[in-house]
């Protein structure tokens, strides 16, 4: 059960600079907190995320523990054909999350 | 001439009815008045909002089968959409064959081990906290409405004394900041009222989403006394107090907060 939302416009004009907002629901535990038996908790977070127009990267993103929890990440494109965006998000133990969204250009 | 002055005149008597107007209108704030632009519009966008990830998630648990009933939410109540709008407006309440009021994680629970025949989910858990915002955010916008059932009002009496009793170290009740004090900064945040609007809560602080309960033991921690159990009724009685309190309000949730 992946817990994504995205925010991307579902057409665009050719040419036109287009904002795409993915949210992702992640515990993010740093790895620098001990637990209740003072044991360290270990590191649970995302380390990569990228965003593909039809197969071609768009954009990447490397996260370290001092990320926020459930990151929200914002950023432009420009829109140039029709097709999908593919966002893919990996992390430690084996986390990983794909998700599509179309978007038709004119 | 005469024209002029009877529509100043008329415009004065406008405005001092309208002055009055607010003046008898609702002067409790949500905390949601008193947060960064930034933030309101990160609670208003549904895509922005990280506790519409727990809504969504408390949409995929609504219908999975549990425990030894095999039955999901959606087998007894159908879509939430409707079985489920205005329920989180009203509670705490007396469920039926009961003598105590729950609270709406407190419901969950109870429809877990009596009709799923389930293990309780622990307090501020993932799944509890995801259904129960799931269930708030069927009542998102409602006036919030405590039910008329009279047996309440012992319990919301007691809740009341609570709130205006000192406690802790620091010798504070609730009321000292939250009435009297409300509005004034403290350690360079505003203090609200207090009036449960949108819980569950995503808090910025806590990078996750939280409960009411574990708001008060927050509160609790800060006046340093010493924090009643999850399943105390104390927080019940609080809640039932808060909701009173709050009549009327529109619930946000799932509400941001700094």
């Amino acid at each position: 059960m992946a817990n994504v939302l995205i925010n991307a416009p579902k057409t665009a004009k050719r040419g036109a600079i287009v904002e795409i907002k993915a949210l992702i629901l992640h515990p993010m535990e740093t790895g620098f907190r001990p637990g209740t038996m003072g044991k360290m908790i270990p590191r649970n977070i995302i380390e990569h995320f990228t965003a593909t127009w039809n197969g071609a990267e768009i954009f990447r993103m490397e996260m370290s523990p001092a990320i926020a929890a459930n990151p929200f990440v914002s950023f432009f494109a420009v829109a140039t054909e029709s097709g999908t965006i593919g966002f893919r998000w990996t992390g430690d133990e084996g986390f990983l999350v794909e998700e599509q969204v179309a978007i038709a250009v004119e | 001439m005469t024209g002029l002055r009877l529509a100043i005149g008329l415009a004065i008597v406008f405005a001092a009815s309208l002055a009055l107007a607010q003046g008898g209108a609702d002067k409790r704030r949500s905390g949601y008045r008193d947060m960064g632009e930034a933030l309101q519009k990160m609670q208003d966008d549904p895509t922005a909002n990280p506790g519409m990830l727990f809504v969504q998630l408390g949409g995929q648990l609504w219908t999975k089968k549990a425990g030894t009933a095999d039955k999901s939410c959606a087998d007894c109540h159908g879509s939430a959409g409707t079985s489920m709008k205005g329920v989180a407006a009203r509670y705490p309440a007396i469920p039926k064959g009961a003598d105590a009021p729950v609270d709406l994680e407190g419901r969950i629970e109870l429809c877990r081990t009596e009709n799923q025949k389930a293990e309780r989910l622990a307090p501020e858990s993932r799944e509890l906290l995801a259904l129960a915002a799931y269930v708030a955010y069927q009542s998102h916008g409602l006036p919030i409405a405590p039910p008329a059932d009279p047996r309440l009002a012992a319990f919301r009496d007691r809740g009341a004394e609570i709130y205006r009793m000192r406690q802790g170290q620091l010798n504070l009740s609730c009321a000292i900041c939250h009435d009297d004090n409300a509005g004034k900064k403290l350690a360079g945040v505003t203090i609200p009222e207090a009036h449960p609007t949108g819980y569950p809560i995503y808090r910025l602080e806590w990078q996750t989403l939280g409960s009411l309960k574990r708001r008060l033991r927050n509160c609790l921690v800060g006046i340093r006394a010493e924090a009643w159990t999850y399943d105390a009724p104390e927080y019940v009685a609080l809640e039932l107090f808060l909701m009173d309190r709050a009549k009327g309000m529109t619930l946000e949730s799932p509400a941001v907060r700094p």
